[in-house]
């Protein structure tokens, strides 16, 4: 292996392997942001080894959901091909920290001879980071719900305005009324009315 | 009294059966305990959550339960091994086309099912692609500290190969071995059930190998603790030792695979079709196309002649496997043995210890 500096005086170098494209995007962005530029990104499995290998990273991070997280174990065993490389876990002392990771989704392994001080922002910034990705997917799929819920409750609006003869504000007043008596939700029973139409349809 | 609510996890397995079948089947009640099944993707994650308090017991590698507490892999903590989760279970699987190149440089009349004997064609199809200039062949295997990366060796070893220089020893995850074995990443591979059915079934694997054609008794999964775990409540581990041994107890038998497969196959357990656990659980296993089949009722043993009891001996050859293979320094065989506790199961079920004059079978070449 050629000599190169000591880490202490150059860039850390950054792998990131995440089969999420956009959670991998939103973190190397922020990571970029913390001025760090050698971010490599790995999304698939295929010679993953080999492929750290040769970029011979300071520090990798992986996502928790991630089977290949086993193929990296196997740098512990072999140093003839790579820098000795440690796990995050290695300062059992820090429990704050590696339950946030875990709690993130995330795991990291930093080589030999990375300071500290210099570990830490980048984990927070990971941490943060999937922390931000996993309240965007929530706000996501609410917000699908509740596009859905209302193309329902237009559909049964619709169902009720023809078969009763009523405009669109009294055929709302009427789920609503409906929904309140029955202590449900509107969606739910325009749910139900769009399947009843359905049956009866 | 309320339950003692205990959380475990378990890698996707068929070894995973017993924790699971004492949960949902009525005998981690028994013992009045109420058991939180979580599953894992890699031993890894099993390994950290476990350390770190996240899980109170988790189905893992025997080896990587003793690497942990020597502190060989990137982590150091105390585990204890109180109940083993079963023996064997894992195969040898190739690519018809290795398969294939193997068989024909069998020995006239050699028995394919012994390993000797595949060992030295196997040698011989290596020796063939140096001489050609061909790459060396690629075999995978689960995790560094794990009976299938030892059973290769075994293999390898025994056949005058160095599995350092002579093949490439890769890791693939279990659910990504189908995969590299389709696409050519690996042309062969040792792992537990039901992976090698997977690739028997779709066509593009043929087990050479059973587990019991190399290790008669092979120590697989153990159900562990943390060491400080085992301070909090000294009855608490006696009724999950037997809860997990009624569960084995269970699974042996054969009137009760139907039903073991069916609740082993549900999507939030190990989510692959029933059938193929049935084979493992019934040791009866199709090795490649045409009716070729394997019947082996020691393919997979849960329970059976004292199988879940931690053995010493079991320990102390995996430490020796460790250090035969530069894993592990020397010295240190007591501290491995020590991670296996018979005097736990013992006080447990108590019960003699069954009589294992041969605890390993091993097949010596």
């Amino acid at each position: 292996m050629p000599e190169r500096p000591p880490v202490s005086d150059r860039p850390v170098k950054i792998v990131l392997i995440d089969e999420s494209p956009v959670r991998a995007a939103i973190l190397e962005e922020g990571l970029r942001a913390a001025g760090h530029d050698a971010i490599m990104l790995i999304s698939d499995h295929v010679n993953l080894l080999e492929r750290i290998y040769a970029i011979d990273p300071d520090v990798i991070l992986i996502d928790l959901e991630n089977p290949s997280r086993d193929v990296l174990e196997q740098m512990f065993q072999v140093s003839r091909a790579v820098r000795r490389p440690v796990g995050m876990f290695v300062d059992q002392t820090d429990a704050v920290s590696i339950d946030r990771a875990i709690d993130a989704g995330v795991s990291a392994y930093v080589v030999d001879g990375l300071k500290k001080e210099r570990i830490k922002p980048i984990l927070d910034t990971t941490i943060s980071r999937f922390n931000a990705f996993s309240r965007l997917r929530t706000e996501l799929e609410q917000a699908k719900g509740q596009l859905e819920e209302r193309k329902i409750i237009d559909r049964a609006k619709g169902i009720l305005m023809r078969s009763k003869g009523i405009d669109e504000e009294q055929a709302y007043a009427l789920l609503r009324k409906v929904a309140m008596n029955e202590k449900k939700k509107i969606s739910e029973i325009a749910q139900s009315v769009v399947t009843a139409a359905e049956l009866l349809g | 009294m309320s339950a003692d609510r205990l959380k475990i996890g378990f890698i996707p397995l068929v070894d995973a059966a017993a924790p699971i079948v004492a949960a949902t089947c009525g005998f981690a009640a028994d013992e009045g305990l109420e058991i939180e099944l979580v599953r894992e993707v890699s031993w890894a994650n099993i390994r950290d959550r476990l350390t770190f308090g996240h899980f109170d017991a988790a189905h893992l590698l025997a080896p990587l339960a003793i690497s942990t507490s020597l502190g060989l892999g990137g982590i150091r903590a105390s585990l204890a091994a109180p109940v083993a989760l079963g023996l064997n279970g894992n195969a040898i699987t190739l690519t018809p086309h290795l398969h294939e190149e193997l068989l024909a440089n069998l020995a006239p009349r050699a028995n394919p099912r012994d390993p000797a004997a595949t060992g030295a064609a196997f040698a011989a199809v290596v020796r063939a692609r140096r001489r050609r200039g061909d790459e060396r062949p690629t075999l995978g295997m689960t995790f560094p500290f794990s009976t299938h990366n030892y059973q290769l060796r075994l293999w390898l070893a025994a056949a005058g190969l160095d599995p350092e220089d002579d093949v490439r020893l890769a890791v693939v995850p279990p659910p990504y071995m189908v995969d590299a074995l389709r696409s050519g990443h690996v042309e062969g591979f040792c792992v537990g059930a039901p992976w090698n059915s997977v690739a028997v079934d779709l066509g593009i694997g043929r087990i050479l190998h059973l587990g019991v054609d190399l290790v008669r008794r092979c120590p697989e999964k153990v159900l562990a603790v943390r060491s400080a775990w085992l301070d909090e409540d000294a009855e608490r581990t006696a009724r999950l030792v037997r809860a997990c041994v009624r569960a084995g107890e269970w699974l042996d038998e054969p009137g009760n695979h139907a039903e073991a497969a069916r609740l082993l196959a549900a999507p939030h357990m190990l989510d692959v079709p029933e059938p193929l656990i049935r084979r493992a659980l019934d040791g009866r296993l199709p090795t490649g196309p045409a009716g070729a089949e394997r019947e082996e009722p020691d393919y997979l043993i849960f329970a059976r002649g004292g199988a879940m009891r931690p053995d010493l001996r079991h320990a102390g050859w995996l430490y020796g496997e460790m250090t035969r293979w530069s894993q592990a320094p020397e010295g240190q065989a007591g501290d491995a043995e020590a991670v296996y506790r018979p005097d736990l199961y013992d006080a447990a079920m108590g019960a003699a210890a069954p009589d294992v004059s041969d605890p390993l079978g091993l097949f010596t070449g």
